[in-house]
């Protein structure tokens, strides 16, 4: 029973974590009781299972994640939505909080949303087998009208959030805007005024940009604060 | 652009009593994993190309004709003729075979048959030049894939080598750049027999001469071109599995044994 | 073409052309990460080769026929600049490019665990924008990086190297000179950890106890081409090294 990667380790693919009674977890594979990286990240160990922690990779979704994605088509019964991921996602009329119009048996689609909208959406399922399924029943889910979109790399969102929501709640505090950080890395910033959606979309690049570095909060607020002045907040 | 495949169009059960036989040292057709397919090999069957060889290996069907004509030489070797090999998978010899321009297995298969001929020097080319930088011959190699059971690359490969040294072209004389035919007719200037042999491996074992049955279940193929010296003169490395070290050196001795076989049968064929 | 008497390969010192000895590779960079848009990116320069890899994906198959249901399909394209070569080459792909496409996308595969991402397609792009022999394994180190940068999950990478004959020699890693006017080349390229072979290419012609040579030459090679890929991915991310030493921020990013 070895440990041959150091906590927060910085590994390649195929590089040698552990050998022994082991777990492989994520971003780990085991191959005659040795346990390998199959991507490039950071091991960790958590108990007696080893990980790693991407830097990098495209956006797979998972059930419950919450999504910003484009309306690219529309169906008989539902719309085909863009979520950044390797499949397109579909949103079900029946997920949708509309009522049926009981003259006409059906609404028209297109005049809830029409291609090209940005909608907030809930993943409800996904596996192998079928292509991600959509929900905007849910509060504040639904068509996005206002605001600033960035798009970051999704491997970077939990550093957007931060430990226990800490670098979101500062970003939202500092620029005065609401921000909602979809998974898949795309993220809307809702402020009173353009000027604080910029500097908020600044800072989510700059997070991007420096999300391995330590001390960025406090970099991250200096750069608001600096930003801000002279901007008045309604 | 070249794009992963869909790999086998047979059921599991079908693919596992492949593998199973194979795990035993047994084949599909009752072979052993070292045995050849019965190789049948006869030339001239088209007598308006210069040269030509129908192959039979197992079920495998393939077709080679010569054409040679005259043309202008490359830049790079003004005073060498020129070889060209081209395949078709021809759509009537199997349901995945479509029409159209050639796709990248048709495009490998002509590229691994060229490179045994040319690397091995089998043809003359010094010979085949009339003017030099104006005029020489071209060797054409057309290999026609008639029925697809597998191992197309060397019923291919023995296919031109059979259309080569059969192939007869007419006698000439070159006076101050002329060209004159005479009225005999001569071989072509041959000085090498490239022959290939292609083993597969399945489930970790190595067999010689693999079926389609066999082509559908294995991980990766090993072609291996040697010459009349048992130099190895071309490989070709298939598939999406591996091969360690030392199963390549295997495959490697095996094929120079094998091959001194079969181009032993084929040579005998021609008169 | 081929054993020219005018042209002397190996010198009285037994050193090559370019000052080389038999077994030495030529220098070799590596740089990770250094296209803007793609998923994935790398660069490398082999001898006087520069050629450029990008990934894009998993992203959705189009058109959709190609999808596979059970794993990623992975393409490739390999081609070559017009102006890498002494003569243009023609942008159109040459039967050549499109047999290198097949061949190396296929050393590729056995890395990529594309059964993660099933209907999804992997793009690997390989430029060649400088050519020096030896592009096909150049082509296939760079890409194996800009998979893992485009953080793909791999089994390993992939390095490839080719060893040949000169002036009956057996010698590692061919120039342009060395492989025309030398007798063989096999290109090869190597899973390093798991010590096998997912490319293996070979033209000219070699005795079965010269090509066991070669092959230990290139296989050996690989493994030392592999350790400077690893340096250049780490380098890639060596401010994420600095970084770690803040444990609490860095428990952030598996949140």
């Amino acid at each position: 029973m070895t440990l041959h990667a150091e906590r927060k380790q910085l590994v390649a693919p195929g590089e040698l974590l552990a050998e022994g009674p082991y777990f492989a977890g994520e971003n780990t594979y085991r191959e005659g009781g040795k346990i390998f990286a199959s991507r490039i990240g950071m091991a960790d160990v958590i108990g007696n299972k080893l990980i790693v922690v991407p830097i990098k990779g495209a956006y797979i979704p998972r059930i419950d994640d919450l999504v910003l994605g484009r309306v690219t088509d529309i169906g008989m019964s539902g719309w085909q939505v863009d979520i950044c991921a390797p499949y397109p996602a579909m949103l079900p009329m029946s997920e949708t909080p509309m009522r049926r119009d009981r003259e006409s048996g059906r609404r028209d689609l297109g005049s809830i949303h029409g291609v090209g909208d940005l909608v907030l959406a809930q993943v409800i399922a996904f596996d192998r087998t079928r292509d991600p399924l959509l929900t905007t029943k849910g509060r504040g889910l639904g068509k996005i009208t206002s605001g600033r979109v960035a798009r970051i790399s999704p491997a970077k969102i939990p550093r957007i959030i931060g430990k226990q929501g800490s670098m979101i709640t500062m970003l939202k505090k500092e620029t005065g805007t609401d921000i909602i950080a979809g998974q898949n890395g795309v993220i809307l910033a809702t402020g009173k005024n353009p000027d604080q959606e910029r500097i908020a979309a600044e800072a989510i690049y700059m997070i991007e940009r420096e999300a391995h570095t330590s001390g960025l909060t406090d970099r991250v607020k200096a750069m608001i604060q600096e930003r801000m002045k002279g901007k008045t907040i309604a | 652009m070249s794009a992963t495949q869909q790999f086998s169009p047979v059921a599991k059960l079908e693919q596992k009593t492949v593998v199973d036989l194979i795990l035993k040292g047994k084949r599909v057709d009752e072979r052993g994993p070292l045995d050849y397919r019965p190789l049948t090999i006869m030339l001239g069957t088209v007598e308006k190309a210069n040269g030509s060889a129908y192959v039979y290996l197992g079920k495998t069907k393939v077709l080679a004709g010569i054409k040679v004509e005259t043309g202008t030489p490359f830049p790079d070797t003004p005073d060498e003729g020129i070889l060209t090999v081209n395949s078709e998978f021809v759509p009537l010899a199997s349901p995945t075979f479509e029409a159209g321009p050639p796709n990248e297995n048709s495009i490998e298969l002509a590229r691994v048959v060229d490179r045994g001929i040319r690397e091995s020097k089998a043809i003359d080319l010094k010979k085949l030049c009339i003017d030099p930088g104006k005029k020489v011959f071209m060797v054409f190699v057309d290999v026609y894939v008639l029925d697809h059971d597998g191992n197309l690359i060397d019923a291919a490969a023995m296919a031109a080598l059979g259309a080569l040294v059969s192939a007869k072209m007419r006698a000439f004389e070159v006076h101050n750049g002329e060209l004159k035919y005479k009225d005999e007719k001569i071989p072509l200037p041959m000085l090498n027999y490239p022959v290939p042999t292609t083993s597969v491996k399945i489930d970790g074992t190595i067999v010689l001469d693999p079926c389609l049955e066999e082509e559908q279940v294995m991980s990766c193929r090993l072609t291996v071109t040697t010459d009349k010296d048992d130099k190895v003169c071309a490989m070709q490395k298939g598939g999406l599995g591996v091969f360690t070290p030392d199963e390549v050196k295997q495959i490697v001795s095996t094929s120079i044994s094998k091959s001194r076989d079969l181009r032993e049968k084929i040579l005998s064929k021609v008169k | 073409m081929r054993n020219d008497p005018a042209v002397k390969l190996i010198d009285s010192k037994g050193l090559r052309v370019d000052g080389r000895r038999l077994d030495e590779l030529r220098p070799i960079k590596m740089e990770v990460g250094i296209l803007d848009k793609a998923n994935g990116s790398a660069y490398i320069e082999h001898g006087k080769n520069k050629i450029l890899a990008a990934v894009y994906g998993p992203r959705e198959a189009h058109p959709k026929h190609i999808a596979l249901a059970d794993r990623a399909v992975v393409r490739c394209r390999y081609h070559m600049a017009p102006f890498s070569v002494d003569e243009r080459k023609s942008p159109a792909p040459s039967r050549r490019e499109l047999e290198l496409s097949k061949v190396i996308r296929e050393s590729l595969e056995p890395a990529i665990m594309s059964e993660y991402f099933p209907r999804a397609t992997i793009d690997i792009f390989i430029e060649v924008l400088q050519a020096d022999a030896g592009t096909r394994c150049a082509g296939i180190t760079a890409a194996s990086l800009a998979l893992a940068d485009a953080g793909i999950p791999m089994r390993e990478l992939v390095a490839a190297c080719a060893a040949g004959k000169i002036e009956g020699k057996v010698i590692l890693d061919l120039s342009d000179i060395e492989d025309k006017k030398g007798e063989a080349d096999l290109p090869v390229a190597l899973l390093p950890k798991s010590n096998v072979i997912s490319l293996i290419q070979m033209d000219g012609s070699l005795s079965d106890e010269e090509f066991r040579q070669a092959l230990d030459l290139s296989t050996d090679a690989c493994r030392k081409i592999y350790e400077m890929q690893r340096e250049a991915l780490k380098l890639k991310y060596h401010i994420v090294r600095d970084g770690t030493e803040d444990k609490e921020e860095m428990a952030e990013v598996k949140a």
